[in-house]
């Protein structure tokens, strides 16, 4: 197994992978044994609802932050976890509503319906959740080739929204004490910072490139290799 | 020679009946305070439990509804100074002093007067009074409270005329509470006669002890039939007034909690519905009833308001 960092083998990603797996796993199992064990306080249908969203906005922010990390420590093949980064996100936010709707509404499609459409912070979190779906379905491989990297990309650019709802909902959500909702909303800021500011620069950049030489005015420039 | 043979005991040293009587009252009273004295210096769980029980009386006013268990009305409280975690009161509020205790009675009335705890403690029969308790959050208890009648304690000190509203002022220590989230000292307030409704306790005790800190030690307001955070806990003053005061939530939020906070499925808050409520221990919420389901009692009250508007 080749241990170098910077040029992990396909053996060593795939260790990462599974430690990040069950890492991402680690929550939800805790939940459950402290559900079935009655540990979690007084009013357990709250701290498991509190909690599977916590983790989602974890897990987004997280999710986030592979692409800045990538660029700052140079570990490219972190990429590769971020995939199964954003699915976990999906996986808690899918828990998250389903408890919700389960436990904490019992179906209850008329108050279901009331909170999304009165409450400001279920409508938030609703459109947050709603907006995960097309991006989780459209995760796999074949999807990308069908949509085209493009617009796969863009699609999937509607993760910064969906953070931001995210954090927008718990802000919403507290009664008074801003601390946590805060501490989110600022990595959130961070996050989108970087890429707005990498953004100028690439643009500066662009406005600095001289004009193509003359000598290549009009021709074909082949980007594809011949085969 | 007429012989005066002196009687066995002088008729000045004869305690008259009435005053007699009362001092056997007091003796058994203040049994009652000691073992509560103990109870709210030593503010113990565990093993001294048996010793510091509170003599109390049962009320009417009860609901026979089941209670809710101990370890979820002494764990999981709101008690911001110590923590917006519900948890967290628990883990700090010992850090409280709750002896000595004092608390003013003071304002519009005809003899302001400091009183000791120990004194509060002895001014009325304790009863035990088992109270529906629904939080603005959307859950609810039953708690065996053990107290007495604001009522009795207003009584004492003789509420002028002009007095309208009651103001409670509760204790704030920046040392040992946080200093942001609200604006404190913790304030809450009720009309007058609300306060002098034969429901509105001042709680000293809860399970048949004295309240442990996290719970308002050592003194509390409990209002059935308003949301959970109307009962001002740790009070150090009551204040008598012309106007209506200002309360510590309404102040934070007045769009989301009004001064009169009455337990109302029909008006809604923009967090929480407050059509039902989830009884702690349960798993299915339950529908939530007008005034908690005490209307029958203080319904009259709130004739002719509208209470959508006076939420």
């Amino acid at each position: 197994m080749n241990l170098s960092l910077r040029s992990p083998s396909a053996g060593t990603i795939v260790a990462f992978k599974a430690i990040v797996f069950a890492l991402c796993l680690l929550p939800a199992v805790n939940l459950a044994l402290g559900w079935q064990a009655n540990a979690l306080g007084a009013n357990p249908i709250e701290t498991i609802t509190r909690a599977s969203g916590e983790w989602t906005l974890r897990l987004l922010l997280i999710t986030l932050a592979v692409t800045p990390l990538r660029r700052f420590s140079g570990l490219h093949w972190l990429l590769r976890l971020r995939r199964m980064l954003g699915l976990f996100a999906f996986a808690y936010a899918l828990g998250h509503f389903a408890i919700y709707l389960w436990l904490d509404q019992f179906f209850d499609w008329n108050a279901i319906a009331l909170d999304i459409l009165d409450r400001p912070f279920i409508t938030v979190g609703f459109a947050a959740f709603v907006l995960l779906i097309p991006l989780a379905a459209t995760s796999n491989s074949f999807a990308i080739r069908r949509l085209g990297g493009r617009r796969w990309q863009s699609l999937h650019r509607s993760v910064y929204a969906i953070a931001i709802f995210a954090v927008v909902h718990f802000w919403w959500l507290v009664k008074a004490d801003i601390g946590r909702p805060l501490l989110y909303a600022s990595i959130l800021a961070v996050l989108l910072g970087l890429r707005g500011w990498w953004r100028e620069l690439e643009r500066r950049r662009q406005l600095s490139v001289p004009p193509p030489a003359k000598h290549l005015e009009k021709k074909v420039i082949r980007l594809v290799p011949r085969q | 020679m007429l012989i005066h043979k002196p009687a066995d005991v002088p008729p000045s040293e004869i305690t008259p009946r009435s005053l007699f009587e009362r001092r056997r009252n007091f003796l058994a009273r203040s049994g009652t305070g000691l073992v509560a004295g103990a109870a709210l210096w030593h503010g113990l769980p565990g093993a001294a439990r048996a010793s510091t029980r509170l003599q109390t009386v049962p009320s009417a006013l009860s609901t026979t509804e089941p209670l809710s268990e101990r370890d979820a009305v002494t764990g999981y409280n709101n008690f911001y100074e110590f923590g917006t975690d519900k948890a967290d009161p628990a883990r700090n509020a010992h850090k409280m002093e709750v002896r000595p205790w004092t608390v003013r009675v003071e304002g519009l009335v005809g003899k302001p007067r400091r009183f000791d705890i120990d004194e509060l403690l002895r001014l009325a029969p304790l009863e035990e009074r088992i109270y529906r308790l629904r939080c603005v959050e959307g859950w609810s208890m039953v708690v065996p409270w053990v107290g007495f009648p604001l009522a009795a304690l207003l009584k004492e000190v003789e509420p002028l005329g002009s007095a309208k509203y009651v103001e409670f002022v509760t204790h704030y220590d920046p040392k040992i509470m946080i200093r942001d989230v609200l604006d404190w000292p913790y304030t809450e307030g009720l009309r007058l006669d609300e306060a002098l409704h034969p429901l509105t306790l001042l709680a000293v005790g809860v399970y048949g002890e004295a309240l442990p800190k996290q719970n308002g030690a050592p003194l509390r307001l409990v209002v059935p039939w308003k949301y959970g955070f109307k009962s001002a806990k740790s009070i150090v003053t009551i204040r008598l007034t012309e106007k209506e005061p200002a309360t510590a939530w309404n102040k934070f939020a007045p769009q989301e909690y009004g001064f009169y906070s009455n337990v109302n499925p029909e008006v809604r808050h923009p967090r929480w519905s407050q059509a039902t409520e989830r009884r702690i221990g349960e798993l299915r919420k339950r529908p939530t009833q007008m005034f908690n389901g005490y209307a029958e009692q203080v319904a009259s009250l709130y004739q002719g308001m509208d209470l959508k508007k006076f939420y």
